[in-house]
């Protein structure tokens, strides 16, 4: 891998943020349609689990602008849109088994007159009893796939033999994406019996599948394109098929391009979520709140179907360690059916949860104990040359955590800022102070190897002008800046000079979801591969023209350069592509990739199934209110690491947006379901993600310096896209932290998650009444 | 009785510099719907189509009555076409790249995803248009009613305060041309555009047209009558006729309801109901006077009412909806009524009358009968909400707890006026949303205070009171439990607010402690 280059390593802005700015950038919905396009709207179920006994559509087919209605009945291939577990139909066949499942797909000339037409069917449906909770699932062993359990050591006996034992429960919430732009899809008919597909999806190459196979047409039929989305975080790798193979199967169907865009209420009740989760656990554990013993039954409802649950569920169990040795676990992973939207992947995928969970485990055993949290958390920490072995057996070999505590409890001065909390605390008041400092561990790659590889293609202009292709998605995160920059790097241009362009099927084929915090390592190594490809050609080129050996050929500023004969030589990328186009070389060079050193056994759950694992670790401090439980945050410090970086600005957006995500998934994003299964926050005025005014007042956040990856990553850089989501642990147990201060030593606190108003005044009261039963 | 007919025309308005006439765009159709759809301007976005999100923000400008420019931000998705006729709409497009605000957002990585920037940009734009960002606080409410899920707000805040200084700078730097900065004092109300908006929102905003808006296209009429008179006329012809002022309730019936109406009234072309009258014992607010405007004159009064008004809704919303509408409306859990209440405001009710309009004044508290049922005949609107004036030695307190602080609609509110005279409280008046069906006051809490002295105990006694003066229910917003207890909790804060220990924090709301670690860097 090539030395860092310094000058094209700067924070260069995102490629398109002058389009964003200017309003010019193109999404999905913004493409220009042929003029006869047709809109579709779903019609949706009412119940949560029903049998459908009629459903009429004579209303909604004489709806004025209504052109056509399908049902199951109407789709000429495979009804599913389910990628793993082939168990999720595109609309429902009788049996509605969440409220919102789609039922029929109307199309009219106007979208509002598709939305009209779709609200007029008459169903007639017999209710059937429906799993709303996961304790009810697990009444029922509802399970859309079957429970995992993992085991290292004897748990069990090392609890019964350690010095303290304590038994908990926590549960936390689901979060919607609430990506700004919804779903969207726009099919268009090909003269060959084919169909072209702009989706707005993190998985190009699954929507292609799943239209194919619904429309029984061969994948290289089906063209899946998208440029940009508004925002994906997970909510945009399965469940866009969706929407999509609706619209290439109505497209077909009526030879006439078809919009189906889902509306924010659509979009949040037909849409999966983040799994809630919820664990029973039981420790035993020394005076220093060394966990010697842990058992945990680690529940999550998973909705109706299965879509990505298991690796979801997989992930959470892999990550139930957070940072921590655990020498003797048991645990018991139920993958919780119910009659609610199928849950799916979300930012994290999984690890929060898990990290939620052995954080809770912590904090209570330091509660228990009386001692600081943060002394429990470090006595607990994973080693660098012993202790350091994950109950998945994979060795931790770059374990900087140590460093990244040490460095962020002097730079925020921790033990003076944990004096003054606590005075503040002793002096009574409406307010209580509290504060917190949680670490994250994050393992990078698919769980599944087969998943990290990546393709790329790179074609050279004749004018010398460069473009990239691979089989990255931008939803944000910055991979086409990042991509453009590893391109540029190689022929050492400006990242400006070399253009990204949509990702295709068309153009590279078979990709990976951009999931998993992997876009960059895959596809920045597989444009890395393109790249070097093309330039060694060149330069033998070259070098043939100058009578020197290739590898005497340097390359700085967008030429090659050499000294022949004595005197030094230079050519332009311009005038070498006309050279190498004249003698017949080819200026396209494929780029391939595949994550060395990994493997996994998913019987045994153990292998090595992460290439590396990313770091980091924030301190939060928060204030609350005992009168009503209103809390805001005051100040965070955040430490985190990023191994060499690609763009210090891009990877500083990803770590703070992350935790401001992460802030919401765990204070003010809670979804409510009623009695009846029903949705009842489907939209911003129900549904509250964080605006500018949660910023705390004091944001500190430092990417950890002289620290490249060890492993060979590309340019040393690591992965970023969801580790920071964690970093907002932080502020979840500064709340309890806060609320601890009310309760006397020795008894832990019970928060549920999202920590609403309401949920801390109920810990409030809870820990006040076990102060008032002290006494 | 039937209304006489009005003769038709186009609606009228510029749009990124450019005069249109529309002819043929539905009654009930949104101005994002007409940006998007027909006049192909995609840069604004729709992200809920319900106020909520901001992605659609654009500027409005139009000439007030005496004919000073007024630029506001705008949610183009709830917001009715009809209603911006003679306005000037500018638009993420318009703002031609290189604005300051737009160079800030690429300077300081204020995009990721991109969906929502234009409306972040467009927002930025209207509030700069206003004057220099203060603080980050300011700049936190200025951005109040503009969601992103990608950064984390820090950079946007830091373009903010970028762009601030560009075109507040007292000389003009490079690469801002063509954008005005702040206009001299004497320049005011003067020609030009508000600073960092295009000159042509000043010239060519168009002049009132003499001719009110009227049209009928598919089955459905719009008006906007400019006196009272015909308002009156058009609601007894077809009291069935819906209504609107701003717009930000009604605009979600249309696009989430999907419900339209036959006939709309408009109330926003009404000069005379466009009106703050600051008079000796009351302040008298039109039915047509914007949330922001009526807030405005409230803060003259009562300052300390200031950052309960700001966390009503969002900016954007202020400028479009209004006090009466909201007051209108009714909902139980609505911000604008337990303060009036408390502050013992009164409606003036009108409906045609054989010689004129009909009036009769009512308390506000009077209008609430039951769940979205008022104390109104058909054909009868709310011209007017008289607000007394503050009287010496009153004390108001108003809280609201929502699950985020900004924009967010309330699980309870309370507020609560009262007098001290010679020790002992007079005239209390508490009033509380989110606890029954409407807002109403509170008379058992009253009783514990009036005639006693303000003591903490006194004020416990009163909130423990409140349980026998609502009956609240659960939803997604709180529990019945926790809307109890949080509504006691706000009346107790109130008497730390006024008699609990000065210095001593009653609220976390914008609190931060004394010590040097809290110093803000997101500069």
């Amino acid at each position: 891998v090539n030395a860092p280059r310094p000058a094209l390593d700067h924070a260069v802005p995102h490629e398109s943020a002058a389009l964003h700015v200017g309003g010019t950038a193109r999404y999905t919905d913004d493409l220009p349609v042929p003029a006869d396009t047709v809109h579709g709207a779903l019609g949706c179920a009412g119940l949560a689990h029903a049998r459908i006994d009629d459903l009429d559509l004579s209303a909604v087919r004489a709806a004025p602008g209504v052109v056509d209605v399908l049902v199951a009945a109407d789709l000429p291939g495979a009804n599913n849109y389910g990628g793993i577990v082939h168990d999720d139909p595109l609309l429902a066949d009788g049996l509605v088994v969440y409220e919102g499942q789609p039922l029929f797909l109307v199309l009219a000339r106007s979208h509002r007159e598709a939305r009209v037409a779709a609200r007029l069917a008459r169903v007639r449906a017999t209710a059937l009893p429906a799993l709303l909770s996961i304790d009810a699932a697990i009444a029922a062993s509802s399970w859309v796939l079957p429970p995992v359990e993992v085991r290292r050591g004897d748990a069990e006996a090392a609890i019964a033999a350690a010095p303290h034992r304590l038994d908990g429960r926590c549960a936390v919430g689901g979060q919607d994406h609430f990506y700004l732009e919804g779903q969207v899809a726009l099919a268009v008919p090909q003269d060959d019996g084919g169909v072209w597909v702009h989706a707005s999806t993190q998985h190009p190459t699954e929507v292609q599948h799943v239209v194919a196979e619904a429309l029984g047409l061969p994948a290289a039929a089906v063209r899946v394109e998208c440029r940009r989305m508004g925002g994906g975080f997970g909510g945009k790798e399965s469940q866009p098929a969706l929407f999509a193979a609706l619209a290439a199967v109505a497209a077909r169907r009526l030879d006439r391009a078809v919009k189906l865009r889902a509306d924010r209420d659509d979009d949040m009740r037909i849409t999966g979520k983040r799994h809630p989760f919820q664990a029973d656990w039981t420790a035993g554990f020394d005076d220093a709140g060394r966990l010697l013993g842990l058992t945990v039954v680690l529940a999550s409802d998973c909705g109706c179907s299965a879509d990505l649950s298991g690796p979801v569920n997989d992930r959470a169990l892999a990550h139930l360690d957070n940072a921590y040795w655990l020498p003797n676990l048991f645990a018991r992973s139920l993958r919780c059916r119910t009659n609610t939207v199928s849950n799916t992947a979300f930012r994290g995928f999984g690890g929060p949860q898990g990290m939620f969970v052995i954080e809770a485990v912590i904090d209570a055993v330091a509660r228990t104990l009386g001692r600081d949290p943060l002394d429990v958390r470090r006595a607990n920490l994973y080693g660098t040359t012993e202790h350091n072995v994950t109950h998945y057996g994979q060795v931790i070999r770059d374990n900087v955590l140590p460093v990244v505590i040490d460095r962020l409890v002097r730079q925020a001065d921790y033990p003076a800022r944990r004096a003054a909390v606590d005075a503040f605390n002793r002096a009574g008041g409406l307010l209580r102070r509290g504060l917190a400092l949680t670490p994250v561990k994050f393992g990078i790659s698919f769980n599944a190897p087969h998943l990290n590889q990546a393709g790329a293609l790179l074609h050279l202009y004749t004018d010398g002008s460069l473009l990239i292709n691979h089989g990255g998605t931008e939803m944000g995160q910055g991979l086409y800046t990042k991509v453009a920059q590893v391109v540029a790097r190689v022929f050492d241009v400006p990242p400006s000079a070399v253009r990204v362009s949509a990702a295709d099927t068309h153009r590279v084929p078979n990709t990976s979801a951009t999931a998993a915090s992997s876009g960059s390592d895959l596809n920045g190594m597989a444009a890395l591969d393109a790249a070097r490809a093309l330039r060694g050609r060149l330069a033998s080129l070259v070098a043939g023209l100058w009578h020197v050996p290739a590898d005497a050929v340097t390359w700085h500023g967008g030429a090659a350069h050499a000294t022949a004969g004595g005197a030094p030589r230079t050519m332009a990328l311009a005038e070498i592509a006309r050279h190498a186009h004249l003698a017949r070389v080819s200026l396209s060079a494929q780029g391939y990739y595949r994550t060395p050193d990994i493997h996994w056994d998913p019987k045994a759950f153990r292998g090595h199934p992460f290439y590396y694992f990313a770091y980091g670790a924030a301190l939060a401090e928060v204030a609350i209110d005992t009168l009503t439980g209103e809390h805001r945050l005051l100040a965070v410090d955040i430490v985190h690491d990023v191994g060499a970086s690609l763009n210090p600005a891009i990877d500083l957006g990803q770590i703070e947006g992350g935790f401001v995500q992460g802030l919401g998934w765990l204070t003010s994003e809670e979804l409510v379901w009623d009695a009846a299964g029903r949705l009842a926050t489907h939209a911003p005025s129900t549904y509250k993600i964080p605006t500018a005014g949660d910023l705390p007042p004091r944001l500190r956040v430092e990417l950890l310096p002289d620290s490249p990856n060890r492993a060979d990553t590309i340019h040393r850089s690591k992965a970023v896209g969801e580790p920071p989501l964690m970093l907002a642990l932080s502020v979840y147990h500064a709340l309890r932290d806060a609320v601890a201060s009310l309760a006397p030593r020795g008894v832990p606190v019970a928060l549920r998650a999202p920590a609403t108003p309401e949920a801390v005044l109920t810990a409030v009261d809870a820990a006040r009444a076990a102060a008032a039963g002290r006494r | 009785m039937a209304a006489t007919t009005s003769p038709e025309r186009p609606i009228r308005f510029v749009v990124d510099g450019r005069a249109v006439a529309v002819t043929d765009a539905p009654a009930s159709a949104t101005l994002l719907e007409w940006l998007r759809e027909a006049h192909g301007a995609t840069g604004t976005k729709e992200g809920c189509a319900e106020g909520d999100c901001g992605a659609c923000t654009v500027v409005l400008a139009r000439r007030d009555a005496d004919g000073v420019l007024r630029a506001e931000p705008c949610n183009a998705c709830i917001r009715l076409l009809a209603t911006v006729d003679g306005c000037a709409v500018l638009t993420v497009q318009g703002l031609g790249g290189a604005h300051p605000v737009q160079q800030a957002m690429v300077a300081c990585h204020g995009s990721q995803c991109g969906f929502c920037t234009p409306g972040f940009v467009m927002a930025m734009t209207a509030r700069l248009a206003t004057g220099p960002v203060r603080d980050d606080a300011d700049a936190h409410r200025a951005l109040a009613g503009n969601l992103c899920r990608c950064t984390g707000y820090r950079p946007i805040v830091a373009a903010l305060h970028e762009a601030s200084a560009v075109l507040h700078a007292p000389v003009q730097p490079a690469g801002a041309a063509g954008f005005p900065s702040a206009p001299a004092a004497d320049d005011a109300a003067g020609d030009g555009a508000p600073p960092g908006l295009p000159d042509w929102v000043a010239q060519r905003c168009p002049a009132p047209d003499p001719q009110p808006l009227a049209f009928a296209r598919d089955g459905a009429c719009w008006e906007s009558p400019t006196d009272a008179a015909r308002v009156d006329a058009l609601l007894a012809a077809s009291p069935e006729a819906w209504l609107l002022a701003g717009g930000t309730d009604i605009g979600l019936w249309v696009t989430k309801q999907l419900r339209t109406p036959a006939r709309w009234v408009w109330l926003g072309a009404v000069a005379e109901l466009g009106t703050v009258r600051v008079a000796a014992d009351a302040i008298d607010v039109g039915a047509a006077v914007s949330l922001a405007d009526a807030f405005a004159a409230f803060d003259g009064e009562w300052p300390e009412l200031a950052r309960y008004w700001s966390r009503f809704a969002s900016p954007a919303i202020r400028a479009s909806g209004t006090l009466v509408g909201n007051l209108a409306n009714g909902s139980p859990i609505g911000d604008a009524a337990p303060v009036l209440i408390a502050l013992g405001a009164t409606v003036v009710l009108r409906r045609a009358g054989r010689r004129g309009p009909r009036r009769r004044t009512l308390a506000l508290e009077s209008l609430y009968r039951d769940y979205r049922v008022q104390d109104r005949v058909p054909g009868e609107w709310i011209e007017r909400v008289r607000v007394p004036r503050r009287v010496p030695g009153q004390r108001v307190a108003a809280f609201k707890v929502s699950k985020r602080f900004e924009q967010d609609i309330s699980g309870v509110s309370l507020a609560l006026s009262l007098r001290e005279a010679g020790g002992a409280l007079a005239d209390v008046r508490v009033a509380a949303g989110g606890l029954a069906a409407t807002v109403r006051r509170a008379p058992s809490a009253e009783a514990v205070l009036v005639g006693g002295a303000p003591l903490r105990a006194a004020f416990e006694r009163a909130a423990e009171a409140l349980e026998r003066d609502f009956r609240p229910i659960d939803d997604l917003r709180a529990s019945a439990r926790y809307r109890l207890q949080a509504a006691q909790g706000l009346l107790q804060r109130a008497w730390h607010l006024h008699w609990g220990d000065a210095g001593a924090p009653v609220t976390v709301d914008g609190w931060l402690p004394a010590e040097p670690a809290y110093v803000r860097s997101a500069r």
